[in-house]
C-alpha cells in the first residue's frame, strides 16, 4: 500500500433538513482507505452507508468535517467541481444498474467518455477488461434485452472507462440472483486484483462483503467497527 | 454522442415525438396559410384589376383599397370623363357583395369590352336577357355551373350564359341596369375606370383630378395594384400577427408539455447522467436539441402541410380563396416554430437542470 490514503475522512457530519426538522445522517465517521484496498461497508438501513456514498461521490456536500480524496478537500469544493470529481475520479455502480435505457451498452460506456471529454475508443486495455467481464459481444444491445448480470457488468465497466480513482459500489448484488452475485463479486475482486483498482461496496449480504480486504461496519451514523 | 443520445430519445416515445412534430407542423402551415391567402388573394384582386385594361380608376369617397363606399358616384360621371380628350373609354361598375368573399359585379359589356378587349369565353356567351350572368372558370368549377344553369343569388334566380377565362375585374358579372336596380342603385356606380388613349398621362391627370374631385379615390392602376398588399388593407397585418402569436402560444403548450412529461419521465435518468459527472448545462443542452429537432421537423412538416393546404383551397374555394406559397416565410415561419418551442422547454429544461442527483436516482 502507498503512504497517502486516497480517502481520509474526519468527524464528518451530514444534517438533512425535513422541513424544520433536523435530520441526522452521519454523526461523525472517521475513515481511512489506502490506494488499491477493497472495502465493504456494511450496516443496517439508515445507518449512513449511502449519504457517505453519496458525500465520497460528489453528489451531495458535507455538512461539516472533513473529507479528503486523492488530496482533494471536498468540503472546500463548490458544485461544478464535485460534477468534475464525479467526472474524473469516483465510479458509481449502483443496485439498479441504472444504464440509460435508449442507448445501447457501447454507447452507455460511450457517454461517460464523452461526458468526462474524452474523445476517441478507449485504450486497447479497456477491450480486455470488457473481455474479462463477459459483455464484449453483448455490447450493441440495449439494457433491456440484456440479464441483470450483463447490465451490472456494463454498468461496472462504464464506472472504470474513465480510470476513476476510487469505485463506489452501492449494492452491486443487490438485484441479482446467487450466481450473477457471484460473478460480479469475483469481477470487483480481479479488478482490485489485476488493475489496483480502489473499490468501496456497500453491501447488506456478509458473504459479499468477506470479497472485500477489510469490512467497515456502521450504525446509526457512525462507523462502529473497523 | 450527444446528438445520439437526443434522436434516440425521441425514438424511444415515437407517439409524443410525431404528436410534438405534428403540433409544430400545424402552427407552421396556420402561419404559412394565413401569410399565403393574405397575399394569394391579394394578388389575385391586382391580377383581376389590372385585367380590366384601364390605367385610372375612380372610388367614391370612403373606399378602401378592398371595399367600397356606400356612397357611390353617379353615372354622368361617365360622360363628363369621356369629354376629356385623353380619355379613350371611361366604364362604371356596380359591385354586390354575395357573402364570404365573393361578389357580383355589374358591367356594361360594351363599354367593358371596348376597354378590356372583352371576355375570353370557354363556354357559352355574352348576356342574351337580364337576368344573365357570366361566371369566371374559377366560380364556375366552385359551383360546378355551366351555361344555361340556373344559381340563386341576392335572392334573385339567373341564368349562366357563358363562362369566361378568369383574370378581368371580378368572377361573376352581371349587366350593370339590373344591378342597380336591384342594389336600389339606379344611375350610380361604385367605381370607375378610364383607359387614356397614352397611358403616361395617367398620372399627370390622376393629379388634376384628385385637385377637381376632392375626397374621392383616384389612383392610376399601377398604384392601385401595388397598394394592394398586406400592409395597406385595414388590420390584416394585425390579424395576422395575432394568428401567429396564437401559433406560438399552440407551439409553446405543446412543447412545454411534452418535454415537461419528458423530464419527469427520465428523472433517473437525468440522476444518472449527474452521477457520471453530467454539468447542468448537458442535461439542459440534450433537452434544447430535442426541442430544436422537434421544432426543425415540424417546421418541414409544416411547410409540406402548407402546399396541402393550397390544394385544398383550389380544389374547395377556388374563387373565393387563393393561397400562394410564399417561400420567403418558410424561413420566418421556421424561427417562429423554433422560437416558440425553444420558450415551451425553458421550464422543463430548467426543472431538469437543476435536479438534484440523489433524489433524481432514487426516482421509481
Amino acid at each position: 500500500m502507498n503512504s497517502a490514503p486516497i480517502i481520509e475522512v474526519h468527524d464528518l457530519r451530514k444534517i438533512y433538513h425535513a422541513g424544520e426538522v433536523e435530520v441526522p445522517a452521519l454523526r461523525g465517521v472517521n475513515l481511512t482507505v489506502e490506494k488499491g484496498e477493497f472495502l465493504s461497508i456494511v450496516g443496517p438501513s439508515g445507518s449512513g452507508k449511502s449519504t457517505l456514498f453519496h458525500i465520497l461521490g460528489g453528489l451531495t456536500p458535507p455538512t461539516s468535517g472533513s473529507v479528503h480524496l486523492c488530496g482533494r478537500d471536498l468540503l472546500a469544493m463548490n458544485d461544478s467541481e464535485r460534477t468534475e470529481l464525479r467526472k474524473t475520479t469516483v465510479g458509481f455502480v449502483f443496485q439498479k444498474y441504472n444504464l440509460l435505457p435508449t442507448l445501447t451498452a457501447a454507447d452507455n460506456i460511450a457517454i461517460a467518455r464523452y461526458i468526462a471529454k474524452r474523445d476517441g475508443e478507449p485504450d486497447p486495455k479497456f477491450h480486455e477488461i470488457l473481455e474479462m467481464l463477459g459483455i464484449a459481444h453483448r455490447l450493441r444491445h440495449k439494457p433491456r434485452a440484456l440479464s441483470g448480470g450483463e447490465q451490472q457488468r456494463v454498468a461496472i465497466a462504464r464506472a472504470i472507462v474513465n480510470h476513476p480513482a476510487i469505485l463506489l459500489a452501492d449494492e452491486p448484488t443487490g438485484n441479482l440472483d446467487t450466481e450473477n452475485s457471484e460473478i460480479v463479486l469475483k469481477l470487483l475482486r480481479d479488478l482490485n486484483e489485476r488493475l489496483g483498482q480502489t473499490i468501496l461496496m456497500i453491501t447488506h449480504n456478509p458473504e459479499a462483503a468477506a470479497y472485500a480486504h477489510r469490512i467497515v461496519r456502521m450504525r446509526d451514523g457512525r462507523i462502529v467497527d473497523h | 454522442m450527444l446528438n445520439k443520445l437526443v434522436l434516440e430519445n425521441l425514438k424511444h416515445r415515437p407517439v409524443r415525438t410525431l404528436l410534438s412534430v405534428l403540433a409544430i407542423g400545424v402552427e407552421v402551415t396556420m402561419i404559412l396559410t394565413l401569410v399565403g391567402v393574405s397575399q394569394g388573394t391579394l394578388h389575385e384582386s391586382a391580377r383581376r384589376a389590372k385585367g380590366v385594361g384601364a390605367d385610372i380608376l375612380i372610388r367614391p369617397p370612403g373606399s378602401s383599397i378592398l371595399s367600397l363606399s356606400s356612397a357611390p358616384m353617379q353615372d354622368k360621371f361617365l360622360a363628363f370623363f369621356e369629354q376629356d380628350p385623353r380619355v379613350v373609354v371611361a366604364s362604371g361598375s356596380v359591385v354586390n357583395s354575395l357573402g364570404g368573399f365573393d361578389t357580383m359585379t355589374g358591367i356594361d359589356l360594351q363599354r367593358f369590352t371596348r376597354m378590356s378587349g372583352g371576355f375570353r369565353y370557354l363556354a357559352g356567351g355574352p348576356f342574351q336577357s337580364p337576368d344573365d350572368i357570366l361566371v369566371d372558370e374559377y366560380y364556375a368549377r366552385q359551383k360546378k355551373l355551366r351555361p344555361g344553369d340556373t344559381i340563386e343569388l341576392m335572392n334573385h334566380k339567373w341564368r349562366v350564359a357563358g363562362v369566361v377565362e378568369s383574370g378581368k375585374l371580378g368572377r361573376v358579372f352581371c349587366q350593370l341596369p339590373v344591378l342597380q336596380e336591384l342594389t336600389s342603385n339606379t344611375g350610380k356606380l361604385s367605381q370607375i375606370y378610364l383607359k387614356l388613349k397614352d397611358e403616361r398621362q395617367a398620372q399627370k391627370m390622376v393629379d388634376e383630378l384628385r385637385q377637381k374631385m376632392p375626397g374621392y379615390q383616384i389612383y392610376t392602376m399601377e398604384e392601385f395594384t401595388s397598394m394592394l398588399n398586406v400592409s395597406n388593407v385595414g388590420m390584416l397585418r394585425e390579424f395576422i400577427y395575432i394568428v401567429i402569436g396564437i401559433a406560438v402560444v399552440v407551439g409553446f403548450i405543446v412543447v412545454f408539455m411534452a418535454m415537461y412529461t419528458a423530464v419527469l419521465e427520465r428523472t433517473r435518468e437525468i440522476g444518472i447522467l449527474k452521477a457520471l459527472g453530467a454539468s447542468p448545462g448537458f442535461v439542459l443542452a440534450i433537452l434544447v436539441r430535442e426541442t430544436f429537432v422537434l421544432a426543425i421537423f415540424g417546421s418541414i412538416l409544416g411547410i409540406l402541410f402548407s402546399f396541402g393546404t393550397k390544394w385544398l383551397f383550389t380544389v374547395a374555394v377556388p374563387s373565393s380563396l387563393v393561397q400562394e406559397i410564399v417561400p420567403v416565410w418558410w424561413g420566418y415561419s421556421a424561427l417562429i416554430a423554433v422560437a416558440g418551442a425553444m420558450l415551451g422547454a425553458v421550464y422543463p429544461g430548467w426543472k431538469a437542470a437543476r435536479q438534484d442527483a440523489i433524489e433524481a436516482l432514487s426516482y421509481e
